[in-house]
């Protein structure tokens, strides 16, 4: 087949780029440890929100500055709605839905994630600095979608 | 010879601009609601049924019935062989037509409103997902029909070339029926008996894979009728030649071949897939870009060599002279300038990392205006403006109004799509009726004003557009039969070598000459 030369040019230029995006993809994730949430166990949708951490959601300290919030989402609330920690924790978050698919997104950081029935979705954000990071559910889940929201509060260190 | 078959065209593209007309009412109120303007009290119906009206009528209905026809139209013409079955593509028509009856009864009386892409557990009633299928099953008759036909000419032209639009149109829909195997089996396994109280439970994670399988080649489906249209007769429209007929080819077998396994990039924030699937699915998804990267110098080649061919000079002088007063030109020009910046778009999108900042944003809606609502809407519109004077025997009713609605488009889009960009890198959520939503941060204000002012004029673009089909369709002026705008090729001539991969090529083409 003949290829024009400047196509050959063009092809190779787009060749490059795209590996060039890859790589960068994977400095990102190899040196910078960006990660998305990954393979976790299929459970039965009825029975997660019954599990002792999600059946009382909330904050727990794991250890000086770190954080694990258990999360539960439903139509259409969050609980807990209102996260307090000091600043410069690093927070793991787990979050399940107890009836439709569900997202959070916690404005100000990496975190976004969906939260489907029967997964145990995880995430997590370190705040640095003090103040109000609102967090929403970004996946239409019904009328009242607009209204799930919550905040996280992050408090200057006395 | 193809009367027939150009009325089953006709009312493929008279139920595709019904549909469009209607779908694309919501678009501005959806645009408005983000600077916090609701229309939506006085309409009496909620921002989410209006959305799902939206999403269904201009991402499915306008779209699936344009393209059928379309490349009813293209194949006929391109073969010279009337369609081989028109009572089964008739039957196909009236089955597709049957189930948008369906799914627009359950979303017009609030019984499903579950958007576009019905992922459950939201549930809809069962005449949206039934119907929504007898859509898909009407479109794989009429692509047996296009398969037959094809055999019928192939069985008297046993040495040719298949001409490149037949071929184009064959591999559009041989993606097609690849990717709807999907959304079939998620209708057909799950969501039907499910919404119909056969089966208890259902597997969400599930839904959103099968759904996702035919979601991501379902818009290489909307594009490559638009590549089709780029290729083989916008040069011809821009007095030029089609740069490299093979090129575009190639183009086109491996769109097919890589627009499958990527639908994991819609998934890159669904727990329960693997950091394996995701990285491979990004890979390929960039592998799917080569294809569109191929597809970006061959048609500006071929763009060139009209704009020379008119007196063009220097590196871009070439560009003035391309015909931008026609309005079928200039609609299918700015298209690809649009899509220019939705495929850098795409590729922010489909990055493993940078995706966490663009996912369930408004930037995703952004994207997919410039892509689908423009790439592919405003080259539709520019196939219209020749289409429907040839298949109605009529003049286009105004010129200028068809111009001014192609510059309107753009500079709309420009506006729409920049503001929407805008918001979801500030982190505001798509599909939300934000007039009403309980936090609405300061700094997505000025990017609202962008969305909300960019889509009125894109509204009165709309307007426009529905009207000059419509005059031109029924009242216009009649006039001698036009001719489609049908590009010739530099390669006419093709030298292949001996290497297995070129014979492959060879084979799966046709290309005998
Ligand atoms: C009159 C011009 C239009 C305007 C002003 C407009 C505006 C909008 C807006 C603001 C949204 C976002 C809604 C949200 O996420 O909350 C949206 C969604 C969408 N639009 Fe349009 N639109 C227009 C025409 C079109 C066209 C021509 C197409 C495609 C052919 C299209 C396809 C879509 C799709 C697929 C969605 C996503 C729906 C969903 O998320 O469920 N729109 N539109
Ligand atoms: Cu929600
Ligand atoms: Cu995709």
């Amino acid at each position: 087949m003949r290829v024009e030369p400047y196509e050959k040019v063009w092809m190779a230029l787009s060749a490059v780029m795209l590996l060039g995006f890859l790589g960068a993809i994977s400095v990102s994730v190899f040196v910078h440890g960006i990660s998305l949430p990954g393979a976790t166990p299929r459970l039965d949708p009825r029975t997660v929100p019954q599990e002792p951490h999600f059946a009382s959601p909330g904050i727990y300290q794991t250890a000086p500055g770190e954080y694990e919030v258990y999360l539960v989402s439903m139509l259409w609330s969050f609980v807990p709605n209102e996260i307090r920690v000091p600043a410069g924790a690093r927070v793991t978050f787990y979050a399940i839905s107890q009836d439709v698919t569900h997202g959070l997104a916690i404005h100000g950081t990496n975190l976004n994630l969906m939260l489907i029935p029967g997964l145990v979705g995880t995430g997590t954000a370190k705040f640095d600095k003090p103040g109000e990071y609102l967090f929403i559910c970004h996946e239409y889940c019904g009328l009242a979608h607009q209204t799930m929201a919550g905040k996280v509060i992050v408090e200057a260190k006395p | 010879m193809f009367a027939g078959d150009d009325r089953l065209v006709r009312w493929h593209l008279f139920i595709a601009f019904v549909a469009l007309a209607i779908g694309g009412l919501f678009g501005p109120l959806q645009a408005l609601n983000r600077m916090g303007i609701s229309l939506y009290p006085v309409l009496g119906i909620t921002y989410y049924q209006g959305l799902t009206l939206h999403g269904v009528l201009v991402a499915l209905v306008w779209t699936t019935f344009f393209i059928c026809g379309f490349l009813v139209f293209v194949t006929v013409r391109s073969l010279d062989q009337p369609l081989t079955q028109r009572a089964a593509a008739w039957i196909a028509f009236w089955l597709m037509l049957v189930g948008v009856g369906a799914a627009g009864y359950a979303i017009l009386t609030n019984q499903a409103t579950v958007l576009y892409t019905f992922y459950p557990p939201l549930r809809a009633h069962p005449a949206f997902y039934i119907g929504l299928t007898l859509v898909v099953v009407g479109t794989w008759i009429l692509s047996a029909v296009l398969f037959m036909t094809y055999r019928r000419w192939r069985g008297q032209n046993p040495a040719k070339a298949t001409p490149f639009m037949a071929f184009a149109a064959l591999v559009t829909f041989i993606l097609w029926d690849i990717a709807t195997i999907g959304v079939a089996a998620e209708m057909l396994f799950q969501l039907i008996p499910w919404s119909l109280g056969w089966i208890g439970g259902i597997d969400a994670l599930l839904a959103r894979t099968l759904f996702w399988y035919f979601g991501h080649p379902l818009v290489y489906f909307w594009l490559l009728p638009a590549y089709l249209s780029w290729y083989a007769m916008l040069p011809k429209q821009a007095g030029g030649r089609l740069f490299s007929d093979p090129m575009a080819r190639l183009a086109f077998l491996l769109l097919l071949v890589f627009s499958v396994p990527v639908g994991f990039h819609h998934q890159f924030a669904d727990p329960g897939i693997g950091h394996g699937w995701k990285g491979l699915h990004t890979i390929l998804t960039f592998s799917v870009a080569f294809p569109s990267l191929l597809t970006a110098f061959n048609v500006i080649a071929s763009l060139e060599i009209g704009g020379r061919a008119r007196g063009g000079t220097g590196l871009f002088g070439w560009i003035l002279r391309l015909p931008w007063g026609e309005p079928s030109f200039a609609a299918q020009a700015l298209a690809i300038l649009l899509f220019a910046f939705g495929g850098v778009g795409g590729f922010i999108n489909a990055s493993y990392n940078l995706n966490l900042i663009v996912h369930n944003t408004a930037w995703v809606p952004g994207h997919l205006h410039l892509t689908v609502g423009s790439a592919v809407t405003l080259t539709f519109a520019g196939i219209a403006y020749w289409l429907i004077p040839l298949l109605t025997g009529r003049q286009l009713w105004h010129r200028g109004l068809a111009l001014a609605q192609v510059y309107l488009w753009f500079f709309g889009m420009a506006l729409f799509s920049f503001g929407m960009h805008w918001a979801g890198v500030l982190g505001q959520p798509r599909r939300t009726d934000m007039a009403t939503a309980v936090y609405r941060l300061a700094e997505w204000e000025v990017p609202d004003i962008f969305t909300g002012v960019g889509g009125v004029i894109l509204f009165l673009s709309l307007i426009l557009l529905i009207v000059e089909v419509a005059l031109t369709a029924f009242f216009a002026r009649r006039a001698p039969v036009a001719e489609m705008p049908l590009a010739r090729r530099c390669l006419a001539r093709l030298r292949f070598g001996s290497g297995s991969w070129e014979r492959l090529f060879l084979s799966v083409s046709y290309f005998q000459e």
